[in-house]
């Protein structure tokens, strides 16, 4: 099986190396770096402002250049958290902690230089696992049935709404609204028109890149409109800084070793978000650490280890996505999404079914990342001087290029006022404190969620005693009452910490 | 961490609780009466009102426990809300000006044209940020309705004309 693997591998790199998809990969890698590098700008509204060109696109080019611009922007969004201390995209807030401080110190060049390293490294272990644990697990996810599908779906998007950031219950909420979203349009099996109040425009639904760009875009902006202030820094990198010396390089070899490991583990399981392992991957860096007073203020291991770990579970993400349809993070959904739309049905037979297109995504993903690496050594001056590009200029020309985008979808003129609603509602949920990419992946897995859900319901004429008599449904679901369970004993836990606290404080007044 | 500390202890924070879950508990209950109005049906025969009503009795729910936990909010606040939502006054020229220069594209498209529409989100939107002037906004509009015209209109042939009426 593994000698299969080889061979299926060795095709894949023929097919991404076509030079019709090569360029396309290399493009999306180009522009993800630099979307990354601007400020306020993360790999979800770059994926967003290409989705409406990949729908013309053949779907192996399409999928090869989104997954390009995903680790693309990932990359340089490190560029912008240690060069200037703005987090673009959240994972890299913990990556500030200590990219940031080795700038000020003139280490910025290192910092940049273990940050690429890293990279690469944990990508490419995280790409042998893809080679290697998709094909297992697809042996395994053709016993799966609808009752199978839908309890992982519920494990995902419980995982999803709860772990990724933010307090749960409200990670939840967004994930329900995500659902109801989801339901918008004609429903498949009676042809009724389901909250689309009287407009003809959403009886196909909600337009996926417009949803996208308005939570993500627009509402990005409304949020950053005259509050982001561009720090600028004295970065100045050049080429000879970025090598970091022998020494450095083994201090940083056990962070990345360690980094990689936390993000793969991580990547496996559903949902769990990309900011939630960079932290742990930090925490741990700092518990092994001998002197962990060092961190914070510019520690190499504070750099290396989150950013291998955001790395791997980018890679390791794409396992569950392609084989068992579930998106391990809005992203991962909004790429879902993408394929969904070119017809393709991401599940245990897109392996052996699209060989083209697992194969040569997992070769174009070593690929994009060697590429990445010798583009962010010549490009670094560049970069430089883009994260300088005043915000009062890249707003209003991102809102341009995102509404001709959305328009040129379906030359609809609706689906922009669709952005604008979205982008108002992101705002009004960003404002009282809820995380809204969980809407994304609600809305994704929801009309598959009810298909299943019917389809089930169907079969064992109306009982819900199948979810828990077929064994690998059951085993879902427990690990979903499980975390359940977890989150309320940690929150009574919490609560009861904290008011002891306040308890003392109060007393000491 | 000290930031969600004062987040909490401040009356904001529990007001912020209450509104999300109230508006949680009114989207809920607006889709359990919207999708009543489909058919709802039973397990063996599920009707279309189906899923919109059981979600939104869960919204509704989450919304009533986000609500009623608020006194106590969770402990668990990521890094990134703390690094990028600090909690600062309204905004609403940036606000007004976004919202408006998309709302401005999507009318102008219509009842204008690709040129107008273009000029109109950019120089519109580029007015909410305060370090603009009107000069500014003016010729970044102005470049990017050449871009517009060149890369959207000439090259990739959108199907929006460049000047129409309706």
């Amino acid at each position: 099986m593994i000698a299969q693997s080889l061979a299926s591998l060795w095709a894949g790199f023929g097919v991404a190396l076509e030079w019709h998809n090569f360029m396309w990969s290399f493009f999306g890698v180009l522009f993800g770096n630099l979307v990354g590098v601007l400020p306020g700008m993360g790999p979800l509204s770059a994926i967003s402002v290409l989705l409406p060109l990949t729908y013309t696109m053949h779907p192996v080019p399409a999928i090869l250049m989104l997954a390009g611009i995903f680790y693309g922007s990932q990359y340089g969004g490190a560029i912008g958290a240690i060069l200037l201390n703005l987090p673009c995209h959240p994972p890299h807030a913990v990556t500030c902690l200590d990219g940031y401080p080795m700038t000020q110190r003139g280490k910025g060049g290192t910092a940049l230089g273990i940050a690429m390293m890293a990279s690469l490294f944990a990508a490419s272990v995280g790409i042998i696992l893809m080679v290697f644990a998709s094909p297992l697990l697809v042996n395994i996810a053709f016993k799966f049935g609808p009752a199978e599908l839908f309890s992982i779906m519920l494990l995902g998007l419980l995982a999803g709404g709860t772990m990724s950031s933010g307090a749960p219950l409200k990670g939840a909420a967004m994930t329900v609204v995500g659902l109801l979203l989801g339901v918008v349009g004609t429903d498949v099996n009676t042809g009724v028109m389901r909250f689309t109040f009287g407009f003809t425009e959403l009886a196909d639904g909600v337009q996926l890149a417009a949803l996208a760009l308005g939570l993500f875009g627009v509402t990005e902006f409304l949020r950053n409109v005259n509050r982001l202030r561009v720090t600028n820094s004295n970065a100045n990198v050049r080429l000879r800084d970025m090598r970091p010396s022998w020494a450095e390089m083994k201090q940083a070899f056990m962070p990345i070793v360690r980094g990689t490991s936390v993000g793969a583990l991580f990547g496996a399981m559903p949902g769990t978000g990309p900011t939630i392992t960079t932290i742990i991957a930090y925490a741990l860096e700092k518990k092994l650490s001998k002197n962990p007073e060092r961190f914070g203020h510019g520690a190499l291991e504070g750099v290396a280890s989150p950013e291998a770990s955001s790395h791997a579970k980018i890679q390791v993400d794409f396992i569950p996505t392609m084989s068992l349809g579930i998106p391990g993070d809005p992203v991962m959904a909004l790429i879902l999404g993408a394929l969904l739309i070119q017809g393709i049905q991401p599940g245990p037979q897109l392996i052996t079914e699209h060989a083209d297109i697992f194969w040569g995504l997992v070769a174009s993903f070593w690929i994009g990342n060697v590429l990445l690496v010798l583009l962010n050594v010549p490009l670094i001056q560049v970069w430089v001087k883009v994260l300088r590009l005043p915000y009062r200029f890249l707003f209003p020309s991102a809102l341009f290029f995102i509404a001709i985008g959305v328009y040129s979808v379906n030359n609809s003129l609706f689906e922009v006022g669709e952005v604008l609603v979205f982008g108002l509602m992101g705002a009004v949920f960003v404002a009282l404190d809820f995380p809204v990419a969980p809407v994304l992946l609600g809305y994704v897995l929801g009309p598959m969620v009810e298909e299943n859900f019917r389809r089930t319901m169907l079969f064992s004429h109306g009982s819900m005693s199948v979810f828990i008599s077929q064994p690998i449904s059951a085993t879902f679901l427990a690990i979903s009452a499980l975390l359940i369970l977890v989150r309320i004993y940690a929150a009574g836990r919490a609560a009861v910490h904290r008011r002891r606290r306040s308890g003392v404080s109060r007393s000491a007044v | 961490m000290s930031g969600r500390d004062a987040r909490a202890g401040s009356p904001g924070g529990y007001k912020r609780e209450y509104y999300g879950g109230a508006l949680m508990l009114l989207l809920g209950v607006g889709a359990v009466l919207q999708g009543l109005d489909y058919k709802v049906g039973s397990l063996t025969q599920m009707g279309p009102g189906f899923f919109p009503v059981a979600f939104g009795v869960i919204l509704a729910l989450i919304g009533v426990l986000i609500a009623g936990t608020a006194k106590r909010p969770d402990g668990r606040v990521a890094i990134h809300d703390e690094v990028a939502q600090k909690v600062d006054g309204p905004e609403w020229r940036g606000w007004i000006c976004i919202l408006g220069g998309v709302a401005a594209f999507a009318i102008l498209g219509k009842w204008g044209g690709l040129l107008p529409a273009t000029f109109a989100i950019t120089f519109i939107s580029a007015l909410g940020d305060r370090d603009n002037s009107l000069r500014s906004s003016f010729i970044l509009a102005v470049a990017l309705s050449v871009i517009s015209v060149v890369i959207f209109w000439w090259a990739l042939q959108v199907q929006l004309p460049l000047f129409t009426w309706g």
